[in-house]
């Protein structure tokens, strides 16, 4: 038996192990970046804790029983086959559990949907196949710009080394300030397209013809990639979207430095 | 009842009916149609089973090697829908048409002439799916959920398609109306509803729940095929429509869709736990219960689909509990399995081993379920390969296990003849061993930030990659080996006994010879 035991030891504390090395790898949610994904991160372990333990608890039970119960073993079978009290039990247990995951969920799902008091707001519209962003309120409000893989064709088809951030790079970034919130509205040219920023914890459907919103405050500096999450034909995994936070200071100089090129922009198409 | 009944019996049982091709055009018997089904949807299969190769075969590395992007597309596409319409449901209607009849002592189905029509209408459904590939254009390429407006871009493919998939729903649709006829007024004398196999009455809640729900999945397309070409604007915000209520519709299709995928498997599991336990099925009133709570709670969470499309607070939060209250129903039945289990006096032949192994996965499956029923979560997962590992957790390891499961208890019964035990065994395992290796390593895809339906992904993504591709070929030639040992089977497999499973307690095994006769149950027998 005490072997057994020991086991048993040995094999759930090399589950946690593994569980507790994914946690660490990019296999794994990335690492959280805003509060939403923080939240977001934490529920999945909690889920996964939850889950694991039921995992061991049931088929600990229904292989202890596939290991004794057997009939080269001489069991003979019972004939038990009813218990209301025993159905009773194992139907409100369940239920509590789900109490105790939908609660922070609930709370999560109230933080995500609140997109009131933003301090700047950017427009993202999906075209087949790249993002524009127009940067419609808040410091920067004017700034306007498509963002289009720039991963060069030849990287895909193989004539080419394949870089770090393949097909997870752009030409213009949208850039933001850090420790702001950030309210995105989004629509689309065509068809479905949505936006998807890991790191952030935001994913919002782009609908033709509809305006949808959500926010994101990015805690630190950084580049945060994602790319388009629904199929939106032949290019959908090739239209990423790659967001940098910026200090405050440095982020005034990029919008001074946008503006100035605008102005070009505009003439040179007016030329 | 009592019409229907002696109606069925009028009915004059010529054993000479025509040979060759004629016999199966033409047959309304219930095992020729189940027959036919079973291979059809084999085939399906297979055919499935080679687009989803293709698709593995261009993600085994990243760069785009041997599909285009817009073949690829039109792979993932075809592949769900011939799995879904073609594969996983044709195959549970024939085990309903083998085993619906022998398991309620019915001499065959209630509309034997509908019957042969609902089997034959899959055919030219089937090759407007398949031949789409080859017509200008290509074939459907907007995913198996073709939501528009990129279904209303698509070619000629899209328009075969939404044919196919109409013909499918009048199909399945006869097919159900069939098993519910079957079901009320064909059972044997002294068989009361709570007396049925478990297996009869997760098929009667499944056929209730296809009657109900594949109108509105042919409803919707004809939205779609009105959109496409005659000036109507139901999906389309530029002449007053709403892209996302095709999504609404879809899945009020589309869950309960699942949920008919599912139920009778656990209804086929229900039937072959017991009988290698040699222990009557613990709870077996609860078990009803439960899939029927199932069922109805699964027409009321379809928005658990579209968490990120834009929904009020109040609908996500609706959505997600609704959602994990079905975990509590399906839980049930896998604590009763248990409990049957438990104590029994257990062998594990092929069937059980298929069964055990449906419900060890199925059950991760479960969780993952669980887990992207959560929203926040769910933001994050919805879309990519978590979602993919999610699904084909419960209707690869779920369904399909499941099928297999029946295939090995059943065909003793069917064919007159055993399986090789061994070859079954190693199917099994071969099985497992492959399906965890293709799908168990896309969950940390998807959590990594892989989405689904790309045909080229960032190096972060390689090796995970590589390990799945490996992992379907091995599944995918593991499902030839199931073929031969059914063929072997067959043609020269050892003569079985009336019942080769001593644990089998219903009525094909109690009162019929084996093979069961052309004609079984011409009187019916009594049940206790």
């Amino acid at each position: 038996m005490r072997s057994k035991s020991a086991v048993t030891l040995a094999g759930v504390s090399a589950l946690a192990l593994y569980s507790s090395m994914a946690v660490g790898s990019k296999y794994n949610l990335p690492e959280p970046q805003s509060v939403i994904a923080k939240d977001i991160y934490d529920q999945h372990i909690l889920l996964l804790w939850i889950c694991l333990v039921i995992f061991i608890g049931v088929f600990g039970v229904m292989f202890y029983s596939v290991l004794k119960h057997r009939k080269s073993l001489g069991y003979k079978a019972a004939n038990f086959h009813h218990s209301t009290a025993v159905e009773i039990i194992w139907t409100v247990i369940p239920c509590l559990i789900l109490v105790v995951m939908a609660y922070p969920a609930t709370k999560t799902v109230i933080a995500m949907k609140d997109t009131s008091s933003p301090d700047m707001t950017i427009k993202a519209t999906g075209y087949q196949w790249m993002w524009g962003y127009d940067y419609l309120q808040g410091e920067g409000e004017g700034i306007s710009f498509y963002s289009k893989l720039s991963t060069p064709r030849a990287q895909v088809e193989n004539k080419a080394p394949k870089g770090e951030n393949y097909l997870l790079e752009v030409d213009n970034r949208v850039v933001v300030p850090v420790g702001k919130k950030v309210r995105v509205i989004l629509t689309a040219n065509d068809v479905i397209h949505a936006w998807w920023v890991p790191a952030l914890g935001i994913k919002q459907d782009a609908v033709p013809g509809f305006i949808r919103d959500t926010w994101f405050t990015a805690d630190k500096p950084g580049i945060y990639r994602g790319q388009c999450a629904e199929l939106c034909g032949k290019d959908h995994g090739f239209m990423p979207i790659v967001v940098e936070a910026m200090e405050a200071g440095e982020y005034s100089k990029w919008v001074a430095a946008q503006s100035a090129s605008a102005v070009k922009t505009s003439m040179h198409v007016e030329k | 009842m009592a019409a229907v009944h002696g109606d069925a019996h009028g009915h004059e049982h010529d054993d000479h009916h025509p040979s060759g091709i004629m016999r199966w055009i033409t047959t309304t018997n219930h095992k020729d149609i189940g027959t036919m089904y079973l291979w059809f949807s084999f085939a399906m299969f297979l055919t499935g089973g080679t687009l989803a190769l293709g698709i593995r075969a261009e993600l085994f590395q990243p760069g785009i090697q041997i599909l285009q992007p817009e073949l690829f597309n039109q792979f993932t596409t075809l592949h769900g829908l011939i799995m879904v319409f073609g594969a996983i449901m044709p195959a549970f209607v024939g085990f309903a048409n083998w085993q619906v009849p022998l398991m309620i002592g019915a001499p065959d189905m209630a509309f034997a002439r509908m019957n042969n029509w609902s089997f034959w209408l899959l055919i030219p459904a089937a090759t407007l799916l398949v031949s789409s590939f080859f017509v200008p254009g290509g074939a459907a390429a907007g995913g198996w959920t073709f939501y528009p407006p990129l279904s209303t871009q698509g070619g000629l493919g899209v328009d075969l398609m939404i044919f196919a998939v109409h013909i499918l729903g009048a199909s399945s649709i006869m097919g159900s109306i069939n098993i519910i006829t079957t079901i009320l007024n064909m059972r044997a004398p002294g068989m009361t509803l709570m007396k049925m196999p478990m297996f009869v009455w997760t098929w009667l809640i499944t056929a209730y729940l296809l009657v109900l729900v594949m109108p509105v999945l042919a409803g919707t397309v004809t939205m779609l095929l009105t959109d496409r070409h005659f000036g109507t604007s139901f999906f389309n915000a530029a002449g007053g429509g709403d892209p996302v209520m095709f999504q609404h519709i879809f899945w009020f299709f589309g869950h309960p869709e699942v949920y008919i995928m599912i139920l009778p498997s656990f209804g086929i599991v229900s039937e072959v736990i017991p009988t290698f336990s040699r222990k009557p099925l613990f709870g077996y009133s609860s078990m009803v219960y439960a899939t029927a709570s199932i069922a109805i709670l699964s027409c009321v969470v379809w928005a658990h689909h579209m968490f990120t499309a834009g929904m009020p607070t109040v609908g996500q939060l609706f959505f997600m509990y609704a959602t994990m209250l079905i975990a509590v129903p399906t839980g049930v039945k896998v604590f009763n399995w248990t409990a049957t289990m438990w104590r029994g006096s257990m062998t594990f032949e092929t069937p059980m081993l298929f069964a055990i192994g449906f419900i060890f996965l199925f059950v991760i499956g479960g969780f993952s379920g669980v887990i992207c029923a959560i929203v926040p979560i769910d933001i994050q997962v919805q879309d990519t390969y978590y979602v993919i590992a999610h699904f084909h957790y419960v209707l690869v390891s779920g369904s399909l296990f499941a099928l297999f499961a029946g295939a090995y208890y059943w065909i003793p019964k069917w064919t007159g003849r055993m399986y090789n035990e061994t070859l079954g065994k190693t199917h099994f395992w071969l099985s497992m061993f492959f399906f965890n290796l293709t799908f168990f390593v896309q969950h940390f895809l998807g959590l990594a930030g892989m989405p689904r339906r790309i045909p080229d992904y960032n190096l972060q993504f390689a090796d995970f990659n590589m390990i799945s591709s490996i992992g379907a070929f091995g599944f995918g030639l593991t499902q030839l080996l199931f073929l031969y040992v059914m063929i072997n089977c067959i043609r020269s497999g050892e003569k079985a006994p009336q019942k080769p499973w001593d644990g089998a307690t219903t009525l094909e095994w109690t009162h019929l010879p084996t093979p069961a006769p052309y004609h079984s149950f011409e009187k019916p027998p009594v049940v206790q």
